[in-house]
């Protein structure tokens, strides 16, 4: 099995990030040591257990509440690897579909399709989002309906540009005039082709759809309580920043480190599933 | 002067597609008239304000009736404020406009300086401290950048208000929170674009020729670099105006556009959100052309 | 006196599958107002050695070793050659679609060089620019200044080219492959050029190429790389009637020649050698008709042509 893995590294690289995306969703809420929900006037503004009046109990301190802000922050990943991965999912598949027709039936279809994308990232960002949740109101579906909606542009653009690429290699163009049959060549030459850079693609897209989620939950318009989201804690704890800090740095930097990491992957990624970038880093660094 | 004209006819298909979408979502909420009333109002009421608004026509003629309003930029009355949402936008758009302009000027040079520092010597320390620092700016959530900065200078040290605009130095901390993330991709691609352009055959000719090193980075290198670094720093201020400001303008309290949606939402105020998105998309559109021209300005191989 | 005369000269280059040593250990030597063709196949060194010999050699590439004198100077530095690009020598290179820059006029490149090393004023600098371009064969050069390169042929390029290193007032002209990315017709149209400005400023002209057929109208003297050093360097004349390295041989043959009765096309059997190998014997061994036991473990000396075999003994 793992010979068969080691010849497929995007496969591998692919299984990899689900895994690393449960441990966040599934283990960490487990690790929680205290019920994230469970408040406690008594224990209301709590710095971490370092600072003076700080608990042992309460590593990372405790919140307007009193509920516990580190199996707050551990339990908010789950709300950002659900989102994440659904609107990738929703978004990436839909995108791929619409970049693969455009760039094999080609013509008017490809015209109108890549009319459609380009007004779509014409007009990108959260006010159409805003707009849309205004109207249907906010919740865990319509933020990721909402972002769905807006991300997959992205995935139609870069799958049509692999499709024409690679339709253009020497060997795709034989097979196909050796008459092999379109299905044939798309299954066999294309798709594999297109699963490096979509895992890269994929992978930024979450961390984008990650700050998208927060950015929405902050401003009140995604996820609500009591579902515990890291954007909406930073939300509650701004009023309190001149005295608790901590309800903001905490949540946020979880926010931060999730996307740098999601952000030094897909670099990683591309390096590694990509031979002539490997040379070039190389070089780069011979160079210096 | 064909290209510019298919720019606008494209900016003219994309205003035409954001109105669609906001006609239609207008449509969804139910009848605006009924939002628009008292609930005791009569039957007789509704029915008066529904001929008013025409909403009594077929939904096509109820369409060209809101086209033809917005081409005269009436955006309709505002259901919280009452009156002209045309009026409140104006209000509130220079306000936006000041902030993001300034963000975009301190992003674009404080992005190209540190791009091209890297790109100097690939690989070096200066390179993967620039990139790292690019990498977290754009990283961190940016309302959560923000309380920072607010924690710092305005908390901590007190040297600029936290939030408000009554002061001119209050812009400082919203215009930083919306430049550093901007700042750190148009560091990266005017990085890649230099590192390309350094190697690039005409570099060895300067070189050849006795050019000196600061003219070829600066003369020859960055011209060519500029392309895509205009198209990324367009490109970012389209994202600030469709998006950041209105979460910088929420933490900030800027009186702005941004905050003015917010404020709209909380209210249940959909005709003046409209207006807001129509407005945005008629920024987003001039931003377009504006790029588009500087990037024939400089290479002249795409011709006017 | 040699214009240039240059001494055991060796670049490496740091690549991720290894050290690759592309020039090992050449001497070369122009004469001034002379042409000398530098020939070899691609992978052979030429283009790296002439990069090193006009002091442009930069990492991955490294001069790891050589003497560099110049009109008797020794001029040799820690990095290769201290002489001012573009006054010194000037350089041409091989693709004229990509080795000018596309967003500045033809006039302010060739500008850049008169300004810098003659301290003309722009005007003065605009001036001399049209006399260059008219030099090089530019018709209606003063009309032309304000172009960009996107506005010239591929051949009217190679000239502005050709125009921009003589700017400096070089007494060496690099020429790296000048005519490979050209149209035949136009080809003949700059190694025609070349030969003029040589006979009127006395330039001294190192031509780079693949190709010996097209030098031999040209050349006074040709030097023969292989696998980064030299296989064989005579007088232009002896080396095309009497070739004594078989490499230089089946180089000779391998040209496709008008005048020949041959109806087929000659090549020579296998592949260069991997530049990060060194083996002990004659570099050319694997490949030649000739090569015997001696030539697998001893290197051969040069001696006008560096092989234990020669074709005509020495």
């Amino acid at each position: 099995m793992s010979a068969s893995l080691r010849e497929r590294p995007t496969l591998m690289a692919a299984l990899l990030i689900l895994g690393l995306l449960a441990t966040l969703a599934l283990v960490l809420p487990l690790l929680a040591p205290n019920d994230p929900t469970a408040t406690s006037l008594r224990l209301r503004l709590r710095p971490p257990a370092w600072m003076e009046r700080g608990l042992p109990a309460y590593w990372l301190g405790t919140d307007h509440l009193g509920r516990d802000v580190l199996s707050r922050m551990l339990n908010g990943a789950r709300i950002s690897v659900v989102v994440g991965l659904s609107v990738v999912v929703l978004a990436g598949s839909f995108g791929t579909l619409i970049g693969l027709i455009a760039g094999f039936i080609g013509g008017r279809t490809d015209a109108v399709l890549m009319r459609l994308v380009d007004m779509n990232i014409a007009f990108p960002g959260l006010l159409l989002a805003l707009l849309i949740l205004a109207v249907v109101g906010p919740g865990l579906i319509p933020v990721i309906l909402v972002l769905s909606v807006n991300g997959w542009m992205i995935f139609a653009r870069t799958v049509r540009g692999l499709v024409l690429t690679q339709r253009a290699l020497p060997y795709v163009e034989a097979a196909i005039l050796t008459g092999c049959r379109r299905r044939t060549v798309i299954a066999e030459h294309i798709l594999p082709n297109l699963a490096a850079p979509l895992l890269t693609l994929g992978v930024l897209e979450f961390a984008r759809v990650v700050l998208a989620e927060a950015a929405l939950s902050f401003l009140g318009l995604g996820v609500q309580p009591p579902l515990v989201s890291w954007g909406l804690d930073v939300a509650a704890g701004r009023n309190y920043l001149s005295n608790a800090w901590w309800l903001v740095v905490v949540p946020g930097a979880a926010i931060a480190l999730t996307v740098l990491g999601l952000n030094l992957l897909a670099g990683r990624l591309r390096i590694a599933l990509d031979p002539r970038e490997r040379e070039k880093r190389f070089a780069a660094r011979a160079r210096a | 002067m064909t290209p510019l004209l298919e720019r606008l006819w494209f900016g003219a298909i994309t205003v035409l597609g954001v109105t669609i979408i906001v006609f239609v979502l207008s449509r969804l909420v139910g009848d605006p008239a009924a939002l628009m009333l008292a609930p005791d109002a009569t039957a007789e009421d509704r029915a008066m304000l529904r001929a008013a608004l025409g909403l009594d026509r077929t939904i096509f003629e109820q369409f060209l009736l809101f086209l033809r309003d917005l081409a005269r930029f009436d955006l309709g009355t505002s259901l919280w404020q009452k009156r002209p949402a045309a009026e409140i936008v104006l209000e509130r758009l220079p306000w936006t406009l000041a902030l993001a302009a300034l963000a975009m000027l301190v992003a674009a040079l404080f992005g190209t300086t540190l791009g091209v520092l890297a790109a100097l010597r690939p690989g070096s320390l200066l390179d993967t401290g620039a990139t790292l620092a690019a990498l977290a700016g754009l990283s961190a959530p940016q309302f959560w950048l923000g309380l920072l900065l607010v924690y710092l200078f305005a908390v901590e040290l007190n040297w600029l208000p936290s939030s408000g605009a009554e002061q001119a130095s209050s812009i400082i901390l919203p215009a930083l929170t919306l430049a550093l993330p901007a700042a750190g991709r148009i560091a990266m691609m005017v990085r890649s674009g230099m590192v390309e352009e350094l190697n690039a055959p005409y570099v060895l000719t300067a070189r050849a020729k006795g050019t000196s090193g600061p003219r070829i980075v600066l003369v020859h290198a960055l011209r060519n670099a500029a392309g895509p670094a205009i198209s990324i720093t367009g490109w970012e201020a389209i994202r600030a105006l469709a998006g950041y400001t209105v979460v910088v303008e929420t933490v900030f309290a800027w009186p702005g556009l941004g905050s003015l949606a917010i404020a709209a939402i909380q209210n249940q105020d959909l005709v003046l959100l409209q207006g807001i998105v129509f407005t945005t998309a008629l920024m987003v559109v001039a931003l377009n052309i504006v790029t588009d021209s500087l990037q024939r300005m400089v290479d002249p191989r795409i011709g006017a | 006196m040699m214009l240039y005369d240059v001494r055991d000269l060796s670049v490496h280059f740091a690549t991720q599958r290894g050290l690759v040593r592309a020039v090992r250990g050449i001497d070369f030597a122009i004469a001034p107002g002379e042409v000398h063709a530098l020939v070899g196949e691609s992978g052979s060194g030429k283009s790296a050695a002439a990069l090193a010999m006009a002091g442009l050699m930069r990492l991955p590439g490294r001069v790891a070793s050589g003497r560099f004198t110049w009109e008797g100077r020794d001029v040799t530095g820690p990095a290769g050659p201290q002489l001012v690009a573009g006054r010194d020598i000037g350089m041409v290179f091989q693709d004229p679609m990509v080795a000018l820059n596309p967003l500045m006029t033809v006039g302010g490149q060739i500008g850049e060089p008169l300004r810098r090393h003659h301290g003309m004023s722009r005007r003065a600098a605009a001036a001399r620019t049209a006399e260059l371009l008219a030099l090089v064969g530019i018709p209606r050069p003063a009309d032309r200044l304000a172009d960009y390169p996107h506005q010239f042929s591929g051949g009217m390029r190679q000239r502005v080219l050709i125009a921009m290193a003589l700017a400096g007032s070089p007494k060496l002209l690099v020429a790296d492959e000048p005519t490979t990315a050209l149209d035949v017709t136009v080809q003949a149209q700059i190694m025609a050029l070349l030969r003029e400005l040589r006979a009127r400023l006395g330039l001294a002209v190192l031509l780079i190429t693949h190709d010996l057929g097209l030098v031999a109208a040209l050349a006074d003297r040709v030097t023969v790389l292989y696998g980064g050093r030299v296989a064989e360097t005579a007088e232009a004349q002896a080396l095309y009637e009497a070739p004594r390295h078989p490499y230089t041989a089946g180089l000779l043959r391998a040209t496709p020649r008008l005048d020949d009765a041959m109806d087929t096309l000659w090549s020579i059997e296998g592949s260069p050698p991997d530049m990060r190998d060194d083996p002990p014997g004659c570099a050319f061994a694997p490949r030649c008709p000739h090569a015997d036991a001696q030539c697998l473990v001893e290197r051969p000396l040069l001696d006008r042509a560096a092989c234990h075999h020669p074709l005509v003994p020495a």
